[in-house]
């Protein structure tokens, strides 16, 4: 573990060098605490894989302070029961068709059929890490190597929102749409990003997920998930 | 209360000191790409500094103001005109309804912050008035102006009518604010940096060079990031990184070598080297330098930077007194 300044206004605690559910724990395990405990002179923090970032205003606090604030948050952060908090949300998901246009070329990469590829993605449940790149979008860990595939060679200008894709070992969801080199294997009626609702996303670091498979025609009157 | 947009120029936004708060979720925080201008640019309006103005970049736009309306041009000199009549920088000045508000050459800086007693009413998403391109939220219908856009003027909180008493035609008031609130904006920038955790894994010559040549900034620059070109840099063996946070103002450094500048609609995290970073201090200057300019980093200890943090803090809050005390609050 190290702690290390990012520029004049922001201090790094890093719980590793390598991506992990150990670290990614301990992560998990300071950015409640600081939910409810933040340092002096706290602006926000950002969770990672294996960091917390913690922003601050150096016209309140110094980075000397900060770090000597910050040991005290990490020091107190591991009495934290986190199970009692960890939510699984399910996510539907229509594979395959217009939705999935990559889905059988990751069945061929594989040499499985795509109700293979559907049902291996569809029985893992993931651990989300961190939550960046777009807004509300999860970088999830947990999926099979077994339906792994590389990026597309030439990424689509425009990848819809909702849609599902899979990029080497990872698996994840566009929130909104954006160009992007991942193949597409279906699509979720669920918005994950939401600005009108506190949290603004339907997922958040340390969630745990699963994907539902659905129909089209469910996907056609998907009224949202039950609260 | 309200200002028509004629024609929008070519990146016209409204923005505030951004989104704070919603990085963890992925959120960008967006705002002003020149802080200090937006902030001193609301002062002299009589606005909190965290009111929502509008961002001008480089072609500015044509704004019709619909009534009588106090108006405070803060940032880069792009030659406001008002009816006809040259309008200088940085001071309240009255805009009789009917007014248009135009802009010309880019004799300094390339962004302009357009302040309104009142600020520009605009929903508040997430806590911030900043617009969002890439989500399509906040600001104007979370987009760039366009012509035939209506924005709304908020009521403003403090009173000008001593100051601009039986008025009829474009009036400027001599106040202003400092040289240090107001820097001159150069082609040839000198940016304070302090070093990035990444930055002895980079080669002796890269570290050499990175303090001793000036970096050219590319066309490909914009509100996400300034890429700089001209002096590639090297690692002494490729790293490992994991994504993590950056913040504003980090100089992180692609495969290819040339560093990119993350300025206010970067992610909110990232996996390059972070060879150092711009002082929060000096964030503002290289939103001013135009592509095709230059910028040259020079280093300051964390110690240093955060005392230049602190003083420039209490400049704005002395400044802000100092309006406090000309204008009355209205009933």
């Amino acid at each position: 573990m190290r702690y290390f300044p990012l520029g004049d206004a922001a201090i790094v605690v890093e719980f590793d060098s390598v991506i992990g559910p150990a670290s990614n724990e301990k992560v998990q395990l300071l950015a409640a605490y600081l939910d409810h405990h933040p340092i002096v002179g706290m602006i926000e923090y950002v969770p990672a894989f294996t960091t917390v970032t913690v922003f601050y205003n150096p016209f309140l606090i110094r980075y000397a302070d900060a770090q000597a604030r910050l040991e005290v948050a990490v020091q107190q952060a591991e009495g934290i029961q986190l199970e009692q908090t960890t939510r699984l949300v399910q996510i539907p998901v229509c594979y395959g068709g217009d939705f999935g246009p990559d889905l059988e070329e990751v069945a061929r990469h594989n040499q499985l059929t795509a109700d293979e590829v559907i049902r291996i993605h569809s029985s893992a449940e993931y651990q989300v890490y961190m939550i960046g790149f777009a807004p509300g979008f999860p970088y999830l860990g947990g999926m099979s190597e077994r339906i792994a595939a590389p990026r597309r060679s030439s990424p689509r200008l425009i990848i819809p929102a909702g849609s599902v894709g899979i990029a080497g070992l990872q698996t994840g969801v566009y929130p909104i749409g954006t160009p992007g080199g991942w193949q597409l294997i279906g699509r979720t009626p669920e918005p994950l990003f939401r600005p009108d609702m506190s949290p603004p996303t339907l997922l958040q670091a340390g969630d745990k997920v699963r994907f539902q498979p659905i129909t089209e025609k469910e996907y056609e009157s998907w009224e949202g998930l039950e609260a | 209360m309200t200002i028509r947009v004629l024609s929008p120029g070519l990146l016209t936004t409204v923005q505030d000191l951004g989104r704070v708060g919603y990085q963890k979720f992925g959120v960008l925080a967006s705002g002003a790409m020149d802080t200090m201008a937006l902030t001193v640019a609301n002062l002299l309006a009589g606005n909190e500094e965290d009111a929502a103005a509008i961002e001008i970049t480089l072609l500015g736009p044509q704004l019709m103001f619909e009534q009588d309306t106090v108006v405070v041009i803060a940032g880069g000199n792009l030659s406001p005109v008002v009816d006809g009549v040259a309008i200088p920088l940085g001071r309240p000045v009255y805009i009789p309804a009917g007014s248009r508000l135009t802009f010309g050459k880019a004799v300094s800086g390339c962004r302009t912050y357009v302040a309104v007693a009142g600020g520009i009413q605009v929903p508040d998403i997430m806590g911030s008035r900043s617009t969002y391109l890439r989500a399509g939220i906040g600001g104007f219908h979370g987009r760039a102006l366009q012509a035939g856009d209506v924005l709304e003027i908020g009521v403003a909180t403090r009173s000008w009518n001593v100051h601009f008493k039986n008025i009829t035609k474009v009036g400027v008031l001599p106040w202003g604010a400092s040289h240090e609130l107001q820097p001159i904006y150069r082609d040839h920038a000198v940016l304070r940096v302090v070093r990035g955790p990444e930055y002895d894994f980079f080669t002796e010559k890269s570290k050499q060079m990175f303090w001793e040549k000036p970096f050219r900034v590319t066309p490909h620059s914009d509100r996400m990031g300034y890429r700089l070109a001209d002096v590639p840099l090297s690692l002494t063996d490729p790293l490992e990184m994991v994504s993590a946070a950056v913040a504003l103002g980090t100089i992180q450094v692609p495969p290819e070598g040339n560093p990119i500048v993350l300025l206010a609609d970067r992610q909110t995290a990232g996996g390059y080297p972070r060879i150092a970073h711009i002082i929060r201090a000096d964030v503002p200057l290289i939103a001013q330098v135009k592509p095709g300019g230059l910028v040259h980093f020079t280093e300051v200890s964390l110690e240093e930077a955060q005392e230049l943090y602190i003083q420039q803090e209490y400049s704005i809050q002395q400044f802000k007194q100092g309006i406090a005390g000309k204008l009355v609050r209205r009933d």
